[in-house]
């Protein structure tokens, strides 16, 4: 991780401490993570302690303190695929990685999420990989799915 | 583009590109919603644009892109013009004959019309197919008809003319009264009425004051928010500079979850054009008025839906909510009176001003003006984006526009208003939705989602999903709440695994008191109305799973069990190859037989079984029956015998 980069994103900004979720927003967007030696960039820089900074990367949804994988796989668990089994989809997901929510493989292959609704629920249950989306899954068509990403 | 200057340079440069544009030229609309680009809208529209080029035709067929179209169900929707031909589920390969029959007014493509399931009959027109001949759809409408990219076709439809009025043929004040007049309420959830809020912040005294897009849809299986702002970005613009001028702000912002890219991208370059056309900015259309316009990406939680909770993540700051003895209408962001609404409540605005209150009132009921959008999802046959007037009926909207429940099963509850809203059994299908009407049934409007479940959906584990849901994104700073959705989560949790015991529903009761009286926000006060709804309709549910330990649903994995019929089975081996815990014993005429420490409970098997044999049984509340011996399981087939 180069700080240069930290440092475009922080001066895009202005460098502004209320424009702190923004500008974690935006390393997390580059780097799927948040580093360690980002945050303390955006603590000096902004003037912000690092209590607040990790109140924060702690307390939203989008941040990660540790990396993610190579493929992020995110299984909707909106109440439209709930009804539908996404429970079961989620089950079969977790079995065939060995990761649960939140967790990434020891390979770095793939990181596994639950979201909450990704806006297309006539496909549903759906599974998104890497922006991808995985209509009317069933917990057999599963495997076959997860062999195609290496 | 130099910026417009005046009312009438703007009308000259309306009329200018509503005088290049021939209605009656051919062109073709292609929804880029996001459901239809997870059905391969992208794919589709590289088909057509290919064709066109194929065809000779790139200057003669105009191809448009547009935001959602609702009928989510069977995208990507493709309409010609002006025939309005309306073709559901194409494909790449479906391009050419659209294409052709586009320009040379060839019969419309039978095999793409939708289809009456009933009569068989073919509808080739979109506004004839029954999804949407019973809908009203004033604020969504424009989203079929414009590419969201191009403020040009915004113009051409009217818009920003709302904007112009509002400027320079009323007061500031006169608008506050235009909207209190047409009783607008709140689309997010709370229902408060919209021009209350305003007139409280134009009268608060602060050095500023700010007007804000709430956008944080956060409601599981609710997207209408997320389509208005990908679909008809500049409406949202539009009703935001109109509140800003009611009030006297001259600042906005537009808090928007970063989980929808789309939203985002169309809303900061609508901003970018609104600003070179002279819509937004300082001196807008030279009327005086400046007002500028940020967006601020919401980083993931639920709880930033709440007025205050969003304006200190606006901040900078972590999303917690504060207790609202003073309204954010007086103090909200940095302290200044701050005008917070939803994206579709913003989106009626311009409708309000430009045809005005009366016409406004023409639907909807007493307490409950105008028209609605609703994400119809879950088990429904039309799934898609709906918007009708306020008082139809649940029963009108669910099987006229929603085509009722797929596989003949049958319908059991609709539950609205997100995780704080509640289910609303059959019994109660003859209900009129209305802020009002859905609280009165133990429910809510909220945002809007309306998702319907069948016989197959368990209310206990519903009420269960919802309270995970509550206690994950509970932010935790007032006790009731943090503490109140955790103890109601883990017993809901043990009574759907078999394990509830007597009393618990009156320790659930309990909790859901406390909750309601002394959390500090909506989301822990609303916490316990997905468990009290269906404690309300489903009593007998609760008492199944407690006493006799059977989930009427079959679908609480720790209360059900498969197995397979042997006097049914075939020995087809579809289950056995297929299931992914290997639990099937079984062979080439042996009759199959599941191992019960083995499996997972996915459902695998029952769903590859064929309808011909349908061997595999579900059960709950009732023991397995015993493998047969394995001396038994010899299937012998016909002419076959040794």
């Amino acid at each position: 991780m180069d700080i240069e980069s930290i440092d475009q994103i922080i001066d895009t900004h202005g460098a502004e401490p209320s424009a702190l979720i923004q500008i974690l927003l935006e390393i997390q967007a580059d780097h799927h993570w948040l580093p360690g030696e980002s945050l303390e960039r955006v603590s000096e820089r902004l003037g912000v302690a690092m209590t607040r900074i990790m109140h924060i990367a702690t307390f939203y949804k989008a941040f990660s303190l540790v990396p993610k994988g190579r493929h992020e796989i995110h299984v909707c668990v909106g109440t439209a695929c709930h009804v539908r089994g996404a429970e079961r989809v989620l089950d079969s997901v977790e079995d065939l990685t060995g990761i649960q929510p939140g967790e990434t493989d020891v390979d770095l292959k793939f990181s596994l999420e639950t979201v909450n609704c990704l806006g297309c629920c006539a496909l549903g249950p759906v599974m998104e990989i890497d922006g991808k989306p995985h209509g009317k899954m069933l917990p057999g068509k599963i495997a076959d799915v997860l062999e195609t990403y290496a | 583009m130099s910026r417009i200057g005046s009312p009438v340079e703007l009308e000259e440069y309306r009329e200018a590109l509503r005088a290049e544009r021939d209605p009656a030229k051919p062109h073709i609309t292609l929804c880029g919603g996001s459901a239809c680009l997870a059905t391969g809208s992208r794919e589709v529209a590289a088909g057509m644009e290919a064709e066109l080029q194929a065809q000779g035709l790139g200057d003669q067929v105009e191809l448009r892109k547009t935001g959602c179209r609702g009928f989510c169900e069977r995208g990507p929707v493709v309409v010609t013009h002006p025939d309005e031909s309306c073709y559901l589920q194409v494909e790449p390969g479906d391009a050419q004959e659209i294409v052709a029959q586009s320009v040379n007014g060839h019969a419309a493509i039978d095999r793409l019309m939708y289809t009456d399931p009933g009569t068989e009959e073919r509808i080739q027109k979109e506004s004839d197919i029954p999804f949407y001949a019973h809908q009203v759809r004033r604020v969504f409408g424009s989203n079929g008809s414009i590419d969201p990219k191009s403020i040009d076709d915004y113009l051409a439809i009217g818009g920003y003319s709302a904007l112009e009025k509002a400027l320079f043929q009323m007061t500031p004040e006169g608008v506050v009264e235009e909207v209190k007049k047409s009783k607008l309420r709140g689309r997010g959830g709370g229902g408060f009425p919209t021009g209350r809020k305003w007139e409280e912040s134009r009268n608060a005294p602060g050095e500023a004051k700010y007007v804000i897009v709430n956008a944080d849809e956060g409601d599981p299986g609710a997207y209408m928010d997320r389509s208005l702002l990908e679909g008809n970005p500049h409406l949202i613009l539009e009703g935001l500079a109109i509140g800003a001028y009611a009030v006297g702000a001259h600042e906005g912002f537009i808090y928007v979850r970063q989980e929808y890219p789309l939203a985002v991208e169309n809303i900061i370059l609508a901003i970018k054009k609104a600003e070179e056309y002279g819509f937004l900015g300082s001196n807008i259309l030279g009327s005086g008025f400046d007002f500028t316009v940020s967006v601020h990406m919401g980083a993931g939680a639920f709880v930033c839906g709440e007025s205050s909770a969003l304006m200190t993540a606006l901040e900078g700051r972590v999303g917690e909510p504060r207790p609202k003895y003073i309204h954010t209408a007086v103090k909200g962001v940095w302290d200044q009176p701050s005008v917070l609404n939803n994206v579709e409540t913003w989106a009626n605005v311009p409708l309000i001003i430009n045809e005005g209150a009366d016409w406004f009132g023409e639907y909807g009921t007493e307490g409950s003006k105008g028209t609605k959008i609703f994400s119809l999802v879950g088990k429904i046959t039309n799934t898609g984006l709906v918007e009708v007037p306020m008082g139809m009926t649940l029963e009108d909207i669910i099987f006229k526009i929603g085509g009722g429940i797929p596989e003949g099963k049958k319908f059991k509850a609709v539950q609205t208003g997100g995780p704080s809203g509640g289910c609303i059994p059959e019994a109660l299908l003859g209900l009129e939705v209305g802020f009002d009407e859905l609280t009165e049934a133990g429910s809510m409007m909220g945002s809007g989602g309306m998702i319907v479940m069948d016989e197959d959906t368990c209310m206990v584990d519903v009420a269960r999903y919802f309270l995970d849901f509550l206690a994950d994104e509970s932010c935790g700073k007032c006790a009731p709440c943090r503490e109140g959705t955790a103890q109601m989560l883990k017993i809901l949790t043990d009574i759907t695994q078999g394990k509830g015991k007597a009393g618990q529903l009156e320790v659930l009761q309990e909790l859901a008191e406390v909750a309601r009286e002394a959390s500090l926000c909506a989301l822990g006060k609303s916490a316990p109305n997905p468990f009290l709804s269906t404690l309300r309709y489903f009593r007998d549910e609760y008492e199944a799973h407690i006493t006799e330990k059977r989930c009427p649903a079959r679908s609480c994995k720790e209360l059900i069990a498969y197995h397979i019929d042997p006097a049914l089975c075939r020995a087809c081996m579809q289950c056995m190859k297929q299931c992914p815990a290997d639990a099937i014993d079984g062979g080439r005429n042996l009759v199959h037989v599941i191992d019960q420490s083995k499996c997972t409970k996915c459902g695998t098997c029952l769903e590859v079984c064929p309808a011909r044999y349908s061997a595999v049984m579900l059960t709950s509340g009732e023991p397995v029956p015993p493998p047969i011996p394995e001396e038994q399981r010899i299937i012998v087939r016909k002419g076959k015998e040794a």
